[in-house]
C-alpha cells in the first residue's frame, strides 16, 4: 500500500499528467460555470476521449473536471445569483448578497479557499479511512434515507427566509413537481398530461435553471440598468486572498464542521453535492452566533456550502472505489470507466492495482491544489466577462446559454419548455415571497423520501405493521429523532414569536 | 436516329439510375450515424455503447455519436424515436428487453410499441442472478424456496426498478416455486451492492454483471441462462435446480421502419464484427454475447411476450 502510493505519487507528478489535470481543472471549472452544463455533464462529453488515454491519465482527466467543474458552479451562483451545478445552490444564498454590496471578490475568494480545502479533505478520507466510512455508507438502507430525506426536508424552515408558510408552500410546490412522471417504485405514470415525453418528468437540473435563472434574468431586465449593480462591477477592491484566507482560517470551525458534514453526507449513496452543500449551509446558519446574517452576505454561508460540496467530489468515491456504490450522480460514469479498464471496486482497487487507483485519488488532490491558480486567474476572467458586459448583451446571451444548456441535458425540446414555464412561474412566485430554495429542495428531497418510504415499508411486508420497518434499527431511530429535533428547533422560535406578538397586544385589548 | 437518340438516353438515364441506387447501396452510411441510448450515462447500456462506439466507426468509416435521451425507464426516448427519426440508417437506438415488451402492455400509452421499429439485432444479453449476501443464512435456493413457503413474504427480494427484467423474472420465480416473496424496487442496479452488502434484503435478484462485481461480498444462487454463464462457473442455473426460467435482460439496437435493408444489413454487420472484438472485455464482466437478428429477433420478442404477457396482465389487475 505505501510503495503504491509512492509510485502512485511519482507516476502523477510526470509532466503530461501535470499537463492533464490542469486542462481538466481549467476545462471543468468553466462547465461548471456554465448554468445546464453539470459534472455528469461534463464527464459523460469527456468520457469517449479517456478511451484512448492510458487509464491512470484517463482517471485524472475526470478527477479533474469533477473537481474543477463543481467549483465552477459557485461562480455564476455569486454573481449573477444562479447555480452553475446544482452544488451550488448554497452558495446563492450569501453569495450574491454580498456581490450586491460590491464584496463579488471577496465571495469568489471565500469560495475558492473554501474548495480547495474541501477538495484536500475529501482526498484524505478516501486515503486513510476508505474501508471504515465504507461500512458506514451500508448502513443507510430505505428506512435511513427517507429520514435523511426528511431531515433535509426540514431545511425549509431555515430557507424560507421570515415566513415559514411560504417557505413550505414552495416546499411543497417542489415535491409536487417531482412527482410528475414514471414512479421511482411502482412503474406508473403519473400527471403526464397524456404526453409521452412528460414520462421523463421534471429533471432537476432543467427546474433549477428555470427558478433561479429565469426570475433572475427577467428582474434584470424589468430594472434595466441595475441588472448586474454598479456594485457587482466594482473589481478593485481592499481585500486581497490573503486577508480573505486569514479570516476563514482564524475561525476554523464552520470549515471543519462543513466538511465533515459533507464527508458523512457523501456516502449515503444518491445524495449529491446539492443535497451536502444544503445540510452544511443549514448547520452554519444554526450553529452561528449570529444566524440571522445568513442570506445577508454572511461569508460563512459560502464556505460551508463550497467547502462541503469539494469534500463531496472525493469523498463520494468511498463507496464507490471501495463497495462499487456511487455515492453522487458522476461517480456511476467513474464507475462505468473503472469497468472499462477491467478494475472491479472492492478492496483488490487498493492494492493489485494500488498505484492506478492511488494515482487517481491524488490527481483529485492536485486537482484541488490547480483550483487555487486557476481559480483565481479564471474567476477574474468570468467576473470580468459577467460585469463589463452591457445588461442588454449580458440578458440575452445568459438566456441563449441557458436554453442551450438546458435542450444539451436531454436533447428536449419539452425541457426548454419546461425551465421557461417553471422560469416565469418562478418570477411570480419570488414576488410572492416564495423563493427558489424551498422548491428546489422539496424537488430534490421529495422524491428519495418516497422512495425510501415505499421501499421500507415493503421490506415489512411480512410484519403486522409494516410502517415498524421504518424504525427497525438503531441508525433509524436516531435519525428519525433527529428529524424531530430539526423541526421543533427550527418551529420554536417562531412559535414564540408568534406568541409574544399575540400576547403583546393583549394589555391593550 | 432520333430513335437510337432516344435508346441511348433511356439507356444512359438507366444506368445513371443503377449507378446511383448501386452506389447508394456502397454509400451506406453516408454520414454519421447517431445512437440515442435512452437512458442516464454509466449504465450497462451506456458502458456497452462506449465499447462499441470506436470499432463501429472503424467499421463503418463513419463518425457514431453517443446521445442520451433518458426518461421513463426508456420510454421518452423510444418514443420519440418511433415518431420522429428518419428511417435511412443513420439514426439507431439502443433496445431493451423486457422494457419494449412491459411498458406498451402496463402503461395506457408508453408512447411507442413494442414492434414500431425494425429490430438490427440484439448483441448481447445478462441473465438475471439470484445473489445473497455472503453472511446469509441461504446456502442454496431451495433453502431460499423453502423458508419462504413457511413464511410469506418474509424473504425481501431487490431489483432494478418495477416491471424490470429482475421483477419480472422475481414473479416467474413465485409462479414456479409456488412462493410469496417480496420485491423491493430499486432505481437501477446502482443502489442494490448496499441493500445486498447492508442487509437491508434477503437477497437481489439482479443481473449475472453484479454476481460478477461482488464476487467477494455475495452468493449467486441461480443464474437465468440456458448454460452456465463463462463468468460465473459455480453458479447453477435455475433449470439445473428444477425451475424453467430463462431470461434476463437483452440488449439490441433498433431502426426506423422502412429503413432500406442494405442499411439494416451493414448495420448488422457492424454489430456483428464489433460484438467479436469487445467479447473478451465483456464476458468477464458477466455479459453473454449474443447475435439475435431478423426473424430471430421477431420470433424472441414473441416468445417472451408471451412468457411475460400473464404475469404482467395479473399485476395489472391486481
Amino acid at each position: 500500500m505505501e510503495s503504491s502510493l509512492y509510485e502512485a505519487f511519482v507516476a502523477i507528478l510526470d509532466p503530461v499528467m501535470l499537463l492533464t489535470s490542469l486542462v481538466g481543472v481549467t476545462a471543468g471549472l468553466f462547465i461548471g460555470a456554465l448554468p445546464g452544463l453539470t459534472a455528469t455533464m461534463a464527464l459523460a462529453v469527456l468520457l469517449p476521449f479517456t478511451f484512448s488515454m492510458p487509464p491512470l491519465q484517463g482517471l485524472i482527466a475526470l478527477g479533474a473536471v469533477y473537481m474543477g467543474s463543481i467549483y465552477g458552479g459557485a461562480f455564476t451562483a455569486i454573481l449573477i445569483n444562479t447555480p452553475g451545478t446544482p452544488s451550488s445552490i448554497a452558495t446563492t444564498f450569501d453569495g450574491y448578497p454580498m456581490a450586491r454590496q460590491g464584496r463579488a471578490y471577496e465571495g469568489i475568494a471565500s469560495a475558492t479557499i473554501a474548495s480547495v480545502v474541501g477538495g484536500l479533505v475529501g482526498v484524505t478520507a478516501l486515503l486513510l479511512l476508505a474501508p471504515p466510512l465504507a461500512r458506514l455508507a451500508v448502513a443507510f438502507g430505505p428506512a435511513e434515507m427517507f429520514w435523511v430525506a426528511l431531515l433535509g426536508l426540514t431545511l425549509v424552515a431555515s430557507l424560507s427566509a421570515g415566513s415559514l408558510l411560504k417557505g413550505l408552500t414552495g416546499g411543497c410546490i417542489g415535491i409536487m413537481l417531482g412527482t410528475i412522471g414514471v414512479a421511482p417504485v411502482g412503474g406508473e405514470t403519473r400527471f403526464t398530461f397524456g404526453l409521452p415525453a412528460m414520462q421523463g418528468g421534471v429533471e432537476l437540473i432543467v427546474a433549477l435553471i428555470g427558478l433561479f435563472v429565469i426570475p433572475e434574468i427577467l428582474s434584470m431586465a424589468a430594472t434595466v440598468r441595475g441588472a448586474v449593480p454598479e456594485e457587482v462591477a466594482k473589481l478593485r477592491q481592499n481585500v486581497s486572498i490573503v486577508s480573505v484566507a486569514k479570516r476563514i482560517f482564524t475561525r476554523p470551525v464552520n470549515l471543519i464542521r462543513s466538511c465533515i458534514i459533507g464527508q458523512l453526507v457523501a456516502l449515503v449513496p444518491g445524495a449529491g453535492g446539492n443535497v451536502t452543500s444544503l445540510v452544511a449551509y443549514n448547520e452554519a446558519r444554526r450553529f452561528s452566533d449570529d444566524p440571522d446574517s445568513f442570506g445577508k452576505g454572511n461569508v460563512d454561508g459560502i464556505v460551508a456550502s463550497e467547502s462541503s460540496n469539494n469534500v463531496m467530489v472525493a469523498g463520494s468515491m468511498v463507496p464507490l472505489l471501495t463497495l462499487g456504490i456511487p455515492g453522487a450522480p458522476p461517480d456511476a460514469i467513474i464507475l462505468g470507466v473503472l469497468l472499462l479498464h477491467g478494475l472491479r471496486p472492492g478492496l483488490d482497487l487498493f492494492t493489485e492495482t494500488g498505484t492506478l487507483t492511488n494515482g487517481f485519488i491524488l490527481s483529485m488532490g492536485l486537482g484541488a491544489l490547480l483550483l487555487l491558480p486557476v481559480g483565481l486567474l479564471g474567476g477574474r476572467l468570468i467576473q470580468r466577462a459577467v460585469v463589463r458586459t452591457p445588461v442588454y448583451f449580458l440578458v440575452p446571451s445568459i438566456v441563449m446559454v441557458t436554453i442551450l444548456g438546458t435542450f444539451a441535458l436531454r436533447n428536449s425540446m419539452l425541457d426548454v419548455l419546461i425551465m421557461l414555464v417553471l422560469g416565469t412561474a418562478g418570477y411570480f412566485l419570488r414576488l410572492l415571497g416564495i423563493t427558489a430554495p424551498p422548491i428546489v429542495l422539496g424537488l430534490i428531497l421529495g422524491g428519495i423520501a418516497e422512495q425510501g418510504y415505499v421501499q421500507a415499508v415493503l421490506t415489512g411486508a411480512a410484519y403486522e405493521v409494516p410502517q415498524l420497518a421504518l424504525v427497525k434499527n438503531p441508525l433509524s431511530i436516531v435519525l428519525a429523532v433527529l428529524v424531530v429535533l430539526s423541526a421543533l428547533t427550527a418551529l420554536l422560535p417562531q412559535w414564540l414569536e408568534r406568541r409574544g406578538a399575540t400576547k403583546s397586544p393583549s394589555p391593550r385589548e | 436516329m432520333k430513335a437510337q437518340l432516344l435508346i441511348a438516353s433511356v439507356a444512359i438515364a438507366a444506368a445513371s439510375v443503377s449507378i446511383s441506387a448501386g452506389s447508394a447501396k456502397a454509400d451506406f452510411p453516408e454520414g454519421p450515424i447517431t445512437y440515442t441510448i435512452p437512458f442516464d450515462p454509466g449504465g450497462e447500456s451506456d458502458v456497452t455503447a462506449r465499447f462499441q462506439e470506436q470499432h463501429l466507426e472503424e467499421i463503418l468509416g463513419v463518425n457514431v455519436n453517443i446521445r442520451h435521451r433518458p426518461g421513463g425507464g426508456g420510454a421518452v426516448g423510444w418514443s420519440e424515436f418511433q415518431n420522429n427519426a428518419e428511417p435511412t440508417g443513420h439514426e439507431i437506438i439502443g433496445i431493451n428487453i423486457p422494457h419494449i415488451i412491459a411498458q406498451p402492455i402496463l402503461r395506457e400509452d408508453a408512447g411507442y410499441t413494442t414492434d414500431g421499429w425494425e429490430i438490427v439485432t440484439f448483441f448481447h444479453q445478462t441473465p438475471n442472478a439470484l445473489i445473497v449476501p455472503q453472511e446469509s443464512q441461504f446456502e442454496s435456493l431451495e433453502e431460499v424456496v423453502s423458508y419462504a413457503d413457511e413464511n410469506p413474504q418474509a424473504v425481501t427480494l431487490g431489483g432494478s426498478g418495477t416491471f424490470s427484467a429482475n421483477h419480472l423474472e422475481t414473479l416467474r420465480l413465485e409462479r414456479e416455486a409456488d412462493i410469496d416473496v417480496t420485491y423491493i424496487p430499486f432505481t437501477g442496479t446502482g443502489p442494490l451492492p448496499a441493500a445486498l452488502q447492508g442487509g437491508h434484503v434477503s437477497g437481489i435478484m439482479n443481473y449475472t454483471m453484479l454476481g460478477v462485481q461482488l464476487e467477494d461480498k455475495g452468493r449467486v444462487l441461480a443464474v437465468s441462462s440456458e448454460d452456465r454463464v463463462s463468468a460465473l462457473p459455480d453458479a447453477p442455473t435455475f433449470r439445473e435446480l428444477g425451475y424453467d426460467i430463462v431470461g434476463g435482460a437483452y440488449r439490441g439496437v433498433a431502426v426506423p421502419e422502412d429503413t432500406p435493408q442494405e442499411a439494416i444489413d451493414t448495420l448488422r454487420e457492424a454489430f456483428a464484427k464489433t460484438n467479436k472484438r469487445i467479447a473478451e472485455k465483456q464476458r468477464p464482466l458477466g455479459f453473454v454475447m449474443t447475435d439475435i437478428t431478423g426473424d430471430d429477433a421477431d420470433e424472441l420478442v414473441n416468445q417472451l411476450r408471451e412468457a411475460y404477457g400473464p404475469i404482467l396482465e395479473a399485476q395489472q389487475s391486481n
